[in-house]
């Protein structure tokens, strides 16, 4: 073996891995008795790749193995996002698993596994690794899906995402491969090297990037690919339904900023047009389809999707600070609609029997801190001042304004007016009805409580002291252009 | 100096803090904190006021918050702002007064919300950035929003929906522009906004300045509010609590205003005067169409709503007007009628407190059992319907003045405004405090000595403000002249065909 091989670039994904074996092995090798440890082992693992994700950038940045994996400030923003994604979702399943009598060891793996494949989607240079990370990624999270294997609505909902998501893949794949054709190869500056030197035939070029924008809009339920996104959303475990709506989404978004600034800026004035569409559609879709949900997750599924809206507007202003906005507005999105789905899964109980809008009346008298927190993450996601969700916001609307998008800037903040409705109805539910036939809320188990801690401390941090990670955001966009 | 001005922002923030920190269960001990609290706010602020008349910004504070975008922590107080944020401390503690026993239910809420809107109420009369601005107008929007929703009468769910709704709908707007300005200048900065504009360094097209000037004056339209934009405003009135409706009408309304005078007028002046004509109609049919609603009116809160209505339209007539006399006659306006119509809304809720009820035709004769109550009612009724030596006489007389000088039709149809003024509010007295006293009437209790810590200063006030104008006018006109005059000169400059008219 030769002692050159820089693992250093890969070792967040080798630890992912190899805690996901060691858990595999210590669920086989337990009493049944004992398997919270496992949980703890998780996040151990979690942690671990979190520090390694850092000390590889710090200790050695830049290309690896070939120009495959990138060790750049944008991969390490992501995959440290994504492990505190994985951190907080492990800590929010804990209790639900045992409530709902669900295989430990099994969904732990599942969610390391899913964890390395979008750690590998952030840090790929090259398309081949991009498209495996996105498979791993992807098969874990369909069986994360269908994890309450009683439920019909989590079976459905697991055969949803899988067809869908093979298909959109499959798009995605042939995206790849038409591209390759063109440029004759896979990795993103080269592609864009030939682009440049007019050795790729162009119309293959832009059938192939367009085919990628399908597979990744997709992946990101954008509009007009979301139809899957409720469905989906309210028949997975909540945690889990935690977990889709963050963590892959923005192992995607990475790789299409990544994908689009490094490979394709050429192709721009297209690229304005089909996301300035889908953006628009993916807001307007989004708020309109949550205005009249009484199920709170395929409320927020529908809100998911208006915020990928927003995102793509930052896409569509195409400059650095919109890419740095869109990874800004991603970390505070993760903050925020993590914490409202950890409350949401506390508060279903068990067999996800209390997931009507209605069931959360008086629930502020009933629960100060539990209704607190979840008014916290809903006026964040509603843009209110003093919240991530608001400087997200800000920015992405900044950078919309600096590339002349006057127009879909008016009409996303139109937007942002109109949610504010949906979002404060179930804060007038929650606070300004009387309680009616209860729903029993369990108290706080420590794990969830940790969980919700983190998100609100997220969300506030993000919203008065962004400077910090935007400053991180800005330098590592930066580094896309060369 | 600064320090107060701080303090005055911190203070209810900080009370914030600790009520959140007190057991629930203890809610006499929430109750005087809160009133702690606001009163340190008012103490410390009433010092700001004692310094030199000038038209400058005062007690400023910068410091760094953001890099980039560059938004900084820029506070600091001119001729206007002292005195609406001397408003704002003054009628918190009145307002947490008058809730003290109005409230019962989640006592510890109440009073945390009371003082973060406090807190974002003063924030919005200090901020000098534009973002920092822009998020205290947010902040403010949340608290009143629980206080309607969660402590209002029966159809308050629909009242605060309908507020915030109305309210974002407008400040979406606001942030647009303000990102719009802010890719044009490079600066978040107020003052320094202003001198890139006014030495010409940045530039604002004449569609721009016409486009950005629509959406800060909707956002602002909608808080004052002007007719046809008022809609929301009965509602939130008559179902929010007292304190809610106190501070309502007394603070939120001349945010909106506010927000005309500082930004509307210096920043957009070429649109600003473009559109007047436009604005003033407006703001006179809303003055006349209040005052109407109001003789027809059975509850006494909607009642005092549309006066409110009618009332801010003086504003912004005056404001419109771009005379001195004018826009001074707009400030005055702006801090008597937060005082009158506060103390309305505070008599009102006392009148509800008696007897559940807020109809009028309920009441009558209460003027034998309660004659304190019915002493202070007038007062205050007929120092909103600008009786000379009361306060609002003062503000009216100006506006109608100063837009005399620009065009007698509006000040002519605005001074029957005044008239009908008189008419609806002497009458609802009649209606409430005079005639035959029945038996339930007999049994009303005069004002406790609470009631009397709260109502007393405002009426106090409305006879100073009344009586001795030059204690607050001097300070007004200084900071007034600076938004009035360069808005002529620039127009000037921009318009010369005007002056080649005339000499024709």
């Amino acid at each position: 073996m030769p002692d050159n091989i820089p693992w250093l670039a890969l070792l967040p994904e080798i630890l992912l891995s190899s805690f996901g074996v060691l858990v595999m092995l210590g669920d086989a090798a337990m009493a049944p008795g004992r398997k919270w440890a496992l949980g703890m082992v998780t996040l151990l693992g979690i942690y671990c790749a979190g520090a390694a994700a850092l000390t590889s950038y710090a200790v050695s940045p830049g290309r690896a193995f070939s120009g495959m994996i990138v060790v750049d400030g944008a991969a390490t923003f992501f995959r440290l996002l994504i492990t505190v994604i994985g951190l907080v979702t492990v800590l929010a399943s804990m209790s639900y698993l045992r409530r709902n009598r669900l295989p430990q060891g099994e969904y732990y793996v599942l969610i390391l596994f899913s964890m390395a494949g979008q750690g590998l989607m952030a840090a790929s240079g090259e398309m081949i690794l991009l498209f495996l990370g996105l498979e791993i990624s992807s098969l874990s999270t369909y069986v994360l899906a269908g994890f309450l294997r009683q439920d019909s609505r989590s079976s459905e909902s697991a055969l949803k995402y899988f067809f869908l998501g093979s298909f959109a893949t499959a798009f995605l794949l042939y995206g790849v491969a038409l591209i390759y054709g063109a440029a004759g190869t896979t990795e993103l500056a080269a592609i864009r090297a030939a682009i440049r030197n007019g050795e790729a035939e162009g119309g293959l070029i832009a059938a192939g990037a367009a085919l990628l924008f399908v597979g990744l809009a997709f992946k990101v339920s954008a509009a007009p690919f979301h139809i899957w996104t409720p469905d989906v959303y309210q028949g997975a475990p909540s945690p889990v339904t935690a977990f889709l709506s963050t963590g892959p989404k923005a192992a995607a978004f990475a790789i299409f900023l990544r994908v689009f600034f490094t490979a394709l800026p050429e192709a721009g004035p297209v690229w304005v047009l089909v996301s300035w569409i889908s953006a628009f559609l993916s807001m307007l879709i989004g708020n309109f389809g949550a205005l009249v949900q009484n199920n709170i997750k395929r409320m927020l599924a529908y809100s998911s999707i208006a915020h990928a809206g927003y995102v793509l507007v930052a896409f569509t202003a195409g400059s650095e600070v919109g890419a740095a906005a869109a990874m800004f507005y991603l970390a505070a999105y993760a903050a925020m609609n993590l914490g409202a789905f950890v409350v949401v899964s506390h508060f279903a109980s068990r067999g996800e029997r209390y997931v009507e809008i209605d069931d959360y009346a008086g629930l502020g008298r009933r629960r100060p801190f539990l209704a607190a927190t979840l008014a916290i993450f809903l006026l964040s996601l509603a843009g209110i001042p003093l919240t991530g969700g608001f400087f997200g916001k800000f920015y992405i609307f900044r950078a919309a304004v600096e590339a002349d998008l006057i127009g879909l800037t008016v009409l996303g903040l139109m937007n942002t007016a109109l949610a504010a409705y949906y979002y404060l109805r179930v804060m007038v539910v929650m606070y300004m009805e009387e309680p009616r036939e209860t729903a029993p809320v369990a108290p706080l188990p420590p794990g969830i409580a940790a969980a919700i801690v983190l998100s609100v401390a997220a969300t506030f941090y993000l919203g008065i002291f962004p400077g910090g990670v935007l400053r991180f955001a800005t330098e590592s966009a930066a580094g896309w252009g060369r | 100096m600064a320090a107060l001005l701080n303090a005055a922002l911190l203070l209810p923030l900080a009370g914030f803090l600790v009520v959140l920190a007190l057991p629930r269960r203890d809610e006499h001990l929430i109750r005087w904190t809160t009133l702690f609290f606001t009163l340190a706010a008012f103490a410390v602020s009433v010092p700001l006021a004692l310094g030199p008349v000038t038209a400058d910004f005062q007690h400023e504070t910068d410091l760094r918050w953001i890099d980039n975008p560059p938004i900084r922590y820029h506070v600091g107080v001119d001729g206007i702002s002292l005195w609406l944020v001397l408003l704002v401390t003054l009628l918190t503690p009145v307002a947490a007064l008058a809730s003290w026993k109005h409230v019962q239910s989640r006592v510890k809420e109440f009073f945390l919300f009371l003082l973060l809107l406090e807190t974002g109420m003063i924030g919005v009369f200090v901020a000098l950035d534009l973002f920092l601005f822009y998020v205290f107008w947010e902040v403010t929007l949340i608290p009143m929003y629980f206080l309607i929703g969660v402590w209002g009468h029966e159809r308050r769910i629909y009242a605060a929906m309908k507020f915030v709704l109305y309210t974002m709908a407008g400040s979406v707007l606001m942030l647009a522009a303000i990102l719009w300005l802010y890719n044009a200048t490079g600066t978040l900065d107020y003052p320094r906004m202003l001198e890139l504009l006014g030495s010409g360094e940045a530039r604002l097209g004449r569609q721009a300045q016409f486009w950005l000037f629509l959406a800060f004056f909707i956002a602002f339209a909608i808080k004052v509010p002007l007719f046809p934009l008022h809609t929301w405003l009965p509602d939130a009135h008559v179902e929010a609590p007292t304190a809610g409706s106190i501070l309502l009408a007394a603070v939120l309304l001349k945010m909106g205003a506010y927000g005309l005078l500082r930004f509307s007028l210096p920043l957009f002046p070429l649109a600003a005067q473009r559109l007047a004509p436009a604005i003033s109609v407006l703001a006179v049919v809303g003055i006349l169409y209040g005052a109407l609603v109001c003789l027809a009116q059975p509850n006494m809160k909607k009642l005092v709503a549309y006066s409110s209505v009618s009332h801010m339209g003086f504003v912004v007539l005056g404001i419109f007007s771009f005379t001195q006399l004018g826009v001074d006659g707009a400030v005055y306006q702006m801090l008597s009628h937060g005082v009158t119509t506060g103390a309305l809304f505070l008599l009102v809720g006392m009148l509800y407190e008696r007897r559940r009820s807020l109809e009028i035709a309920a009441y009558g004769g209460l003027a034998t059992p309660a004659p304190r109550l019915a002493t202070v009612f007038l007062i205050t009724s007929l120092a909103s319907a600008g009786l000379p030596l009361l306060n609002n006489f003062v503000g009216e007389y100006l506006v109608l003045q100063g837009v005399a000088e620009v065009d007698f039709r509006y000040a002519a149809w605005a001074a029957a405004g005044v008239v009908l003024a008189a008419w609806y509010l002497l009458w609802l007295y009649q209606r409430v405090f005079l005639g035959e006293a029945g038996e339930e009437a007999a049994g009303v209790k005069d004002l406790s000595p609470r009631e009397m810590a709260a109502i007393l200063p405002l009426v106090a006030l409305m006879i100073w403000m009344g009586v001795y104008p030059r204690s607050f006018l001097p300070r007004i006109t200084a900071s007034t002249a600076r938004i009035v005059q360069p808005t002529e000169l620039r127009v000037e400059r921009a318009a010369p065909y005007r002056a080649s008219s005339d000499a024709r």
